[in-house]
């Protein structure tokens, strides 16, 4: 990880309130290619409305973002995508009417001859991925309500790292999983970081943090707490940031 | 390999035999069950026909034909409110839009353009019908921008257009009936010389069973190349017949159907032909507004499964958010939606006023209410997200052919709306269990 050159993602002085709330209050945190960040804090921090402005589900009141060093203008998700902003979010927004292929392509469908749509190609693509993120998926051909909530969380894991995403946001990936499959989205994290994609990491599971994130960094009533490099602090200091909102020493 | 064994769905052991041919056929339950409803019905009306008033009229090739022709106008625009109720919205203008929108082009090929081309210009029929469908489709996306981008909900714009719009009509004529119709124009409502007769029939029948047999062939073809399961032969040959056996009765009894004797001698006379000691039998066929119907409804089936178009719309009603965090504009989507529901309200305008032969001011009255219950019997869920053409048509058939079957055996109007109202909240209530038992 470089964290000399420009970041891969920084958020700058960011703020949104909806209706008197200040949901996100002057928040600024970075991201680099090949890191994880973990983005901590109680219910209603302001976790989930921060990366929403990054993935274009919200526009921030005020602050700006740049990506690759460049000011980047994110209004709605298509925006989001065109710079390789991939999320899973916390909702998991899937279409539950619709089978995993359909849900996996929403948006971005294969196409074929006269603009028709190649469901036979989407559904083996869908399986090929799920085969590599979950094996046990059977289910390709039902509307994913018929899913479990792990089934669908890993149908919405798919839908993100499919499409070569260079920036991934993840929302609390594993609320819905298993032990096994909680260890595997572990697995997927740390391959992906490997290839060098910059994660934001939404994750309460305090050991999970510190064995995936390089860095943590913990919000409170929609307010940056500080953000620390993860080795350099016990788990103790973490929670002390999260439930007091202290910041220990080693924290900017 | 993940997928299950290609036979495996028709040997499970633990079904029952129909079970098991619905499995391996595919078929739904529901759509068994409409045409089951349909059935019911017109056999219904045709035993209470013969035994009470002791003719039975309903299963004639006549009244099958005037059927046909009556179930078009409503059927067309059932299309376009599958893909409103999709999406959670309704459109309660279209009876009025259509009224207005058949004015307009009444006024245009009987007040304007014949003072311009001259009476029966063959450019009448053709500028009158885009000029129509030209004024549904605006009239369909600024009902569509109001929900979208102004936020108000469809159902009080669509309530304001029911009411705009009818009397926008009858102001555009100060409430005059427009009459008669361009004579080309007239044939796109059906009638024995607005359908395509015997030889022309035969030539669709065989044109649709081919096609049938390509699609299926070609399916089963895609299916293998993937290695996606294939459904057993015998259902394969089952679904074959059954499709090919639907188009060929069809087809009978249309051409069953003789022209009128008066229209008969009329025809002779003017192409110089003497008719015979027993009359001259000239079939009707295939009526053209059924042909604009069926042609609308499966360019709709096609958009709906094959195109993103249809893919979004479903989207948009199965999770709107989602929809929208997946890059879709829900908002133009709302807008194309409502667009595409007032261009089928100007072609089912074109169908109407052509049967009438003119342009009157109730045109249309009440038809918001017969096409959002045609939606609704054939599946389309008000909680969004499902909904098929297909069902749609069949829904509006039921209507149809309750409408025509009250009429035959002699029910006032009065019972007739009690009746539809009945089967409509009855329809949503036998929809609802079927869901509750589905999860
Ligand atoms: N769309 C919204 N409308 C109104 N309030 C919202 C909305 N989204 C988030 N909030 C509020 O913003 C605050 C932060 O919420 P959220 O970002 O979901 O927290 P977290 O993800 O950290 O649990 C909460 O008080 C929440 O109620
Ligand atoms: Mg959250």
């Amino acid at each position: 990880m470089n964290k000399n050159g420009t970041p891969l993602v920084e958020m700058r002085d960011i703020s949104i309130s909806f209706g008197g709330i200040k949901a996100v209050d002057h928040v600024t945190v970075d991201l680099y290619p090949g890191e994880v960040v973990g983005l901590l804090g109680h219910n209603g921090a302001g976790k989930s409305t921060l990366i929403k402005c990054l993935s274009g589900a919200y526009r921030p009141d005020s602050g700006d973002i740049f990506i690759n060093g460049q000011k980047a203008v994110i209004e709605n998700p298509r925006d989001a995508r065109s710079f390789n902003i991939e999320t899973i979010y916390q909702t998991l927004a899937l279409a539950d009417n619709l089978d995993a292929a359909s849900n996996l392509f929403l948006g971005r469908e294969l196409v074929g001859a006269g603009g028709f749509l190649n469901d036979a190609e989407m559904e083996a693509e869908t399986r090929k991925i799920m085969g590599r993120l979950n094996p046990n998926f059977r289910k390709f051909n039902v509307p994913v309500s018929a899913l479990s909530g792990g089934q669908r969380q890993s149908v919405a894991i798919a839908r993100a790292v499919y499409f070569n995403a260079k920036i991934l946001i993840m929302d609390e990936p594993t609320a819905a999983l298993g032990p096994h499959e909680t260890q595997m989205v572990a697995e997927l994290i740390q391959e992906l970081k490997k290839q060098g994609l910059g994660i934001f990491l939404i994750e309460h599971d305090i050991h999970a943090v510190m064995e995936l994130c390089d860095r943590a960094v913990v919000m409170k009533n929609g307010q940056r707490v500080g953000t620390v490099n993860v080795n350099e602090v016990t788990d103790d200091d973490i929670l002390g940031m999260i439930i007091l909102g202290k910041k220990p020493p080693q924290a900017y | 390999m993940t997928q299950t064994s290609p036979t495996q769905s028709s040997a499970d052991p633990t079904l029952g035999p129909v079970a098991r041919f619905l499995k391996a056929t595919e078929i739904d339950t529901r759509l068994l069950g409409m045409v089951g409803a349909l059935v019911a019905i017109w056999i219904g009306f045709h035993l209470y026909g013969a035994i009470v008033n002791g003719n039975g009229a309903f299963l004639t090739p006549r009244n099958l034909w005037n059927l046909s022709v009556q179930t078009a106008s409503v059927g067309i625009m059932a299309c376009g409110m599958v893909l409103i109720i999709i999406t959670r919205h309704i459109d309660l203008s279209v009876g009025s839009v259509l009224g207005f929108t058949a004015m307009v082009m009444g006024i245009v090929q009987v007040w304007i353009l014949p003072d311009y081309l001259g009476l029966g210009n063959p450019l009448i029929w053709v500028i009158a019908c885009l000029v129509g469908l030209l004024v549904g489709t605006a009239i369909g996306a600024f009902h569509g921008w109001l929900v979208a981008y102004r936020g108000i909900p469809a159902f009080i714009v669509t309530l304001g257009g029911l009411l705009v719009w009818r009397g926008a009509a009858f102001l555009l004529a100060r409430g005059e009936t427009i009459s008669p119709v361009d004579a080309t124009f007239a044939l796109l409502g059906g009638g024995p010389f607005g359908a395509v007769g015997a030889v022309g029939s035969w030539i669709l029948c065989v044109i649709a069973c081919a096609s049938i047999l390509w699609m299926m062939v070609s399916g089963r073809k895609a299916r293998k190349a993937h290695g996606f399961p294939l459904r057993p032969l015998w259902a394969e040959y089952t679904l074959a017949g059954l499709s090919c056996g639907l188009v060929l009765a069809a087809t009978l009894v249309v051409d069953a159907y003789p022209w009128p004797k008066g229209i008969v001698s009329q025809y002779a006379a003017a192409n110089n032909i003497t008719v015979p000691e027993g009359g001259l039998f000239i079939s009707h066929g295939f009526a053209i507004p059924l042909l604009i119907m069926v042609a609308v409804a499966i360019a709709m089936t096609v958009m709906m499964g094959r195109t993103r178009f249809g893919r979004y719309v479903y989207a948009i009603g199965g999770n709107p958010d989602a929809a929208e965090l997946s890059g879709i504009n829900t908002r133009l989507m709302t807008v194309k939606i409502f667009a595409l529901m007032g261009f089928l309200t100007g072609l089912s305008a074109i169908v109407a006023s052509a049967r009438q032969t003119s342009a009157t001011i109730s045109l249309g009255q009440l038809d918001e209410l017969y096409v959002i219950a045609a939606a609704v019997i054939g599946g389309t869920s008000l909680a969004g997200g499902v909904g098929t053409i297909y069902g749609a048509i069949l829904g509006a058939f039921v209507m149809q052919s309750l409408k025509t079957g009250m009429v035959l055996i002699g029910f006032d109007a009065a019972i007739q709306n009690i009746v539809v109202g009945i089967v409509l909240v009855l329809a949503v209530y036998v929809d609802i269990l079927y869901r509750k038992r589905a999860k």
